[in-house]
Order: C-alpha cells, then structure tokens, then sequence
C-alpha cells in the first residue's frame, strides 16, 4: 500500500517547514514535496503605508537578512522618487550588501550545513549540530562564528545595529562611513579572508569524499538568475538580470528588474505556502530555474577580484557549462565570502564613503517602483505601486527561497530516490534529504509573506489509495 | 493674587490663587507624568496620566485641570495611581496600532518613554487592532491616526498659538480622530498655513515631517514656547 514518510519539522534552516515523501505500492518514491506551514501577510499589512516606511517595515520579515529587504525596498522606493542615488550612498549600501552576504553565508555554512558532512552524516542528531561542531573542532568553529561576527560589525558600523538597522532609505543612505568605523572593519580583514580560504580549502576536501552527494544532491538540469555587471560580471547590488541555462548558455541578458513581470511569473501550490517562480517564457514548471550563490557564479563571466575568480575558474570546471548540482551551493558560498572580503578591502579605500552628500530628495515620479538586490540567498525583487501620496496600495515580493521552490521538491525527490528503498528509512537517510533543502539555505520567514485566499486542494482518499473525490479551490 | 498653601507628597507648597496642582507641583520640584499637557497652551485633561490623590476626596482627579486650594492635602505617588496609570497606557496602546519598532518617533515619542517609566512590560487588554488610513496628501506634513492618542495637543497649538484652527476632533469614542477643516485630506485644507507647530506638539510618530523614517522625528519644543512668552508677556528669549 502507498506510504507518505513525512519529515516534520525540518531543522537547521530559518524557518519552518516539512517534507512529504510518497512511496508507491513497491516501495519506491513516486513523489516528493517540500511544505512551507509558516504564513506572514506582510504584502498585505504594508498596503496603506507610506512608501517611505517600508525600508523599516520590510527587513522585520527576517532577522537574517534583514539588509537584502532594506536595500530592495531602498532601491524600490528609488524608482518611486525616480531618482539616481548620489554615488556615495550606492557605496555605502554596497558595503552593507558585502557584509551581509558573508554573515549569512557564514551562519549557512558553518552553523547550519557544515555539522553534517564534516561531523558525518551518520552522527547522532544531538551532536550533529553547531555545538557538535564546536567540540570536534573548536578552532573552526570559532572562526566561522568570528567571520559571521565580522559581516555583522560591517553591517552595525554602517547602520547602527547588527539586526533591523534603519539606515538605507528611498534616495540614498541615513549616515557615512566614519573614519574609526573604517579602521574597524579594515582591522578584520586578514583574518576574515583567511577563514574563507580554510573553509574553502576544507571544503574541497570534502568535496573529494562527497561524489555520491555531489552526484544526487540536486544535480539537474534547470535555468539560472541573477544580476550581473554590463559585462557580465558578478553583481551582488546594482547591474542588470541574466538568464542562462544549464549548458551555460545566456538566454536573456541585462534583463531591466522593473520589467521583471514579463519574464517572471509565479505559480501558488496547494500544499504550500511558497509561491513558484518560473522563467515565462518556458511556463510552469519547464521554467524552473535557480537563484542564489550557485546560480550567482553560474551567471557570471568573472568576479574581478583576483582569489576570487581564481577560485571561481576552478568551480567552473565542476560543470559541463554550468554547475547543475545543488550540493555545491556550499562551494559557491565559500567563494562568495571570499569575493565580498576583497570586495570589501577594495571599497574602504573610496574616498567617496566618508562623503556627506548622501540622501536624493524627491516627491512621487513614479506610481510603481521596483528594487531587485542580490540576498546572500538569490535575487531579491520588492515590487511597490503607490497612489499620488506615495501610499502604497499594491507590494509584491519574490524572495530568492521562492525562487528556487520548484528545484527543492526535485532535489528532495532526487535524494529519496536514491535512498528509500521499501520500509528502509535509516535517520542518514531522513538527514539527506533535510541536508538537499539545507542546500539551498532557505529563509522561510522571507518566502512567506504574501497574504489572500490560498489555494485549497482536498482529497479524499480511500484505504486501497485511489482518489475517491477532489475538490480544488483557487 | 492671594498664594494657597497646601502640601504636595508630605511638603508644604504655596501656589498662587487659580494655579493648578500640576503648576504647584512642578515649581516645588515633583514630575507627574503628562502626556496631554504642553507646555503655551491649556489644559484639557484628555490622558488621564496625571491623576494624583486629594485626601478627603474618593475620585483620582488630574493635576492638570484641578485648581490648588487652601490646605489640599495631594498625594502624587502611590501604588494605586502607578495601577491606573500603568493601565492607561495598556489601555493607549491597546486602542490604536502603536508598533515603535518601525515608527518614525522611536527613541523620541513621550508615549514610549512614559511607557518604559512606568514600568508597562505588558500589555493585558487585547489589541483592537483598527484600520486607520495615513493621511500623506500634504506636501511637507504627514498624519498616521494608527498612533495618535488623541492628546489634542494638535488642535489646541492650531488654534491657539498659530490661530488657523485648521485641526478638530470629529467622531465620538473610538470612533474620534482629529481631523483637517470639515474632514478634508490635509493636503485640500484651505486654513493651513503650513506652520509646522502641530508637529511640533505631537507626543507620539501621529504626527510627521513627510519622508522622515524610523527614529527620525525629534520635536523641538522650545519654539512654542518662545511665541507663547513672546506674545503674553513681550519678551523674545529663544
């Protein structure tokens, strides 16, 4: 008789969420599927406020990457006032970009993903975790912790406070860079880059005894999106979208984010609460695609920092054209964090940062705004039509999670099927399939946020299994 | 003008004839909290924080609006008025949609700081949560309602310092809000004179330079009450 061996809650990942796994009468996966049970409303309570505040409003859908929504509403509430942003405040929101996107993928990799395969899949659940990871090797640890530290102060010495600063603003940024802040951050660099390179060295000795995850941990063929420079270089902040697939082929470039709703377009499940992105142009579901640190390098042409397009050359030959397996996002995390260091040294010699002309003042230009940024997790859209007033009476946001929704539920199908074979299900095994979502590093708290009637799909299902009655609400 | 004398929390006071407890109490050196009073213009005793104690007499009364008499004996602290005065604020925050966390008062908002003094951990009615619109149709000026605590402070230095009388109160209960001429969008007033002192008086983020974000709006006070000195007793100190 069919089976459903489900995985509730999934661990080690913002947020919450659950997994269903069907089995067939032989015992074999049929189907898999990746729910989100959080709901937030947060495009629905934003509606009447002023499009000034949402830069406030926004970032409280997640402590996490508070900074990815601050910028996007920033940018978003830009395009409203219509104005171009003097260049100092561009800086300085890029600085804050870089510093998140390393604590994020600091906390991803180190406290979240690393206990499992440097402590070993096999490892109890009570010390498969960060404190499991502390105690084998505390060094490590302390300096993933540390580099996490590092994202954090970059973002407190902009903003003020490590969480929810209130700094980025439509038209530019609140305050400067001040010369003590600098000193700070530069004081962290060595040792920021250096855990990077440990981690990445380290990684990829993993990565030597990980060919069977590398090989079914979400490896498919599927499209990728990010922003890239105008030629074609890694953007985390301002630049244009590109498409490719996965033969590394570009199939849209320097795609405008405010035209974003002719490429993109978004299916709701009825067993989740995550919408669906999916490429337009190939429909739902062919038009899947990814987003994030993997798809980030698989974008681009180059990151123009000199270890980190090393590195970079070296990830590029994972793949025949791209790199299709999800398990690498970890990988592509590590370069990242080391992109962001140099890109960080790189910036704190800008005069331009200590500037004081920081803030473009503006009425309402523009009835509809749109602000994309790059989130430590994917490409992040905040989608704002407003009235005369610059109240806003419509908000869409489509998170990175969102984004990489329909390659989740493959990756986890992908997983149980190697792994489930009958009434077979060892903890490792339950453990790989969480660890193909932890993959992907999902923020569910952001994904969630919409609001309005779900979509209800009720089955009614006899012992033997067949569908004796369905009733579907959209 | 014949001086009263009566005694504040044990101390003896004298306060001339027609002040008010809260005048007595404040020239003797004793705070009570406020949230309705401002400084240049009269009281009404809309917030009900300053209630204090008068022997003899069962009801709390506010030191606002309570004129001092020959030997009135007041008590201005005691555990019953820190209970109601802790549960006023409940009852302020419950009523409207009060979330500091993202206003644009925060760190500057009397209702805030009154809220922290008091020791409110707690909230112990349930939200109302009411849907309130955000007034933003005037070019230098905005008004949430989701914050006011309906203090009056608004109406009162627009009528009585700048003399425009463009702000009123409209509706009864929790229906009331304060409103612009005969309930017109702020930006469509034919009296305002775009003085800013509303503003100014705001205690919470109701009230709100157009664009300010969290934490930005700081009130400067003082400027009310130089005009206020200025005009009644001619004197131009800022």
């Amino acid at each position: 008789m069919a089976r459903r061996i489900l995985i509730d809650p999934v661990t080690r990942i913002e947020g919450h969420a659950k997994i269903s796994i069907y089995l067939d009468d032989e015992g074999n996966v049929s189907d898999a599927q990746f729910h989100v049970v959080e709901f937030r409303g947060f495009e629905k309570f934003c509606e009447g406020r002023p499009f000034t505040e949402l830069p406030s409003i926004t970032p409280r859908i997640c402590g996490i990457c508070p900074v990815s929504h601050l910028l996007a509403s920033a940018k978003a509430g830009d395009a409203i006032m219509a104005v171009a942003i003097p260049p100092a405040a561009d800086k300085l929101r890029r600085l804050m970009n870089l510093g998140q996107i390393v604590q994020s993928h600091a906390l991803s990799f180190f406290h979240l993903s690393a206990p499992d395969f440097l402590l070993g899949w096999d490892t109890p659940p009570p010390r498969r975790n960060v404190l499991g990871l502390i105690a084998a090797n505390p060094d490590l640890a302390r300096a993933g912790i540390r580099l996490r530290q590092f994202g954090q102060e970059i973002i407190e010495v902009l903003g003020g406070k490590k969480i929810h600063p209130a700094w980025a603003v439509p038209g530019g940024v609140r305050s400067p860079l001040t010369e003590d802040g600098r000193a700070k951050i530069r004081a962290w660099l060595p040792e920021a880059g250096a855990t990077a390179r440990t981690a990445l060295d380290l990684f990829k000795q993993v990565l030597k005894k990980h060919g069977r995850e590398t090989q079914i941990f979400g490896n498919f063929p599927s499209l990728f999106l990010g922003l890239v420079g105008p030629d074609g270089e890694w953007e985390h902040h301002g630049g244009k979208l590109r498409f490719t697939d996965s033969s590394g082929s570009i199939i849209a470039d320097q795609l405008e984010a405010r035209s974003f709703k002719d490429f993109i377009g978004e299916a709701v499940l009825a067993a989740s609460y995550l919408k669906a992105p999916y490429y337009k142009p190939l429909g739902y579901p062919d038009g899947m695609y990814r987003v994030g640190p993997l798809a980030r390098l698989n974008v681009c042409s180059h990151i123009g920092t000199p270890k980190a397009d090393a590195e970079l050359k070296a990830f590029k030959k994972l793949g025949r054209g791209a790199v299709t397996s999800s398990f690498l996002y970890h990988y592509a995390r590590l370069i990242e964090i080391i992109a962001c260091v140099e890109r960080v040294e790189v910036l704190l010699d800008d005069p331009d940062l200590l500037s004081e002309d920081l803030r473009a003042d503006a009425g309402i230009n523009q009835l509809e705004g749109v602000g994309v940024s790059e989130a430590p997790r994917g490409t992040l859209f905040h989608h704002y039509q407003v009235d005369r007033n610059g109240v806003i009476r419509k908000m869409n946001l489509i998170i990175a999670t969102g984004q990489n929704n329909l390659a989740m539920n493959q990756t986890v199908a992908q997983i149980a099927r190697h792994y489930v074979r009958g009434n077979d299900i060892p903890e490792a095994m339950l453990n790989r399939v969480e660890h193909g979502i932890r993959c992907y590093d999902p923020c569910l708290s952001c994904s969630t946020h919409a609001a309005g009637q779900m979509p209800l799909h009720v089955r009614l299902v006899a012992p033997d299994g067949t569908v004796v009655r369905e009733v579907t609400r959209s | 003008m014949a001086a009263k004398t009566l005694t504040i929390d044990g101390k003896e006071v004298s306060a001339a004839e027609g002040a008010t407890i809260l005048e007595a109490a404040s020239d003797a050196g004793i705070t009570l909290p406020t949230l309705c009073h401002l400084e240049g213009v009269y009281d009404v005793g809309a917030c009900r924080m300053c209630l204090v104690e008068i022997a003899g007499t069962p009801k709390l009364l506010p030191a606002c609006t309570t004129q001092v008499s020959e030997g009135m004996n007041v008590t201005t602290t005691s555990e019953r008025l820190q209970q109601y005065r802790k549960m006023i604020l409940e009852l302020l925050f419950a009523e409207r949609n009060h979330v500091c966390a993202v206003c644009v008062a925060n760190g500057h908002c009397e209702l805030q700081t009154l809220a922290y003094r008091q020791g409110m951990d707690h909230v112990r009615y349930d939200y109302c949560f009411p849907k309130w619109d955000v007034d933003i149709t005037h070019p230098l000026y905005g008004m949430d309602h989701n914050r006011c605590i309906l203090c009056t402070r608004c109406v009162r230095v627009c009528w009585h310092i700048e003399g425009a009388g463009t702000k009123n109160v409209a509706g009864r209960g929790a229906k009331a809000q304060i409103i612009t001429d005969l309930f017109q969008p702020w930006g469509e007033s034919d009296t305002c004179t775009n003085c800013g002192k509303c503003v100014m008086s705001c205690p919470t983020g109701a009230l709100f330079y157009r664009g300010a974000t969290v934490g930005e709006m700081e009130r400067d006070r003082s400027k009310l009450e130089f005009i206020v000195t200025a005009r009644e007793k001619k004197q131009w100190i800022p």
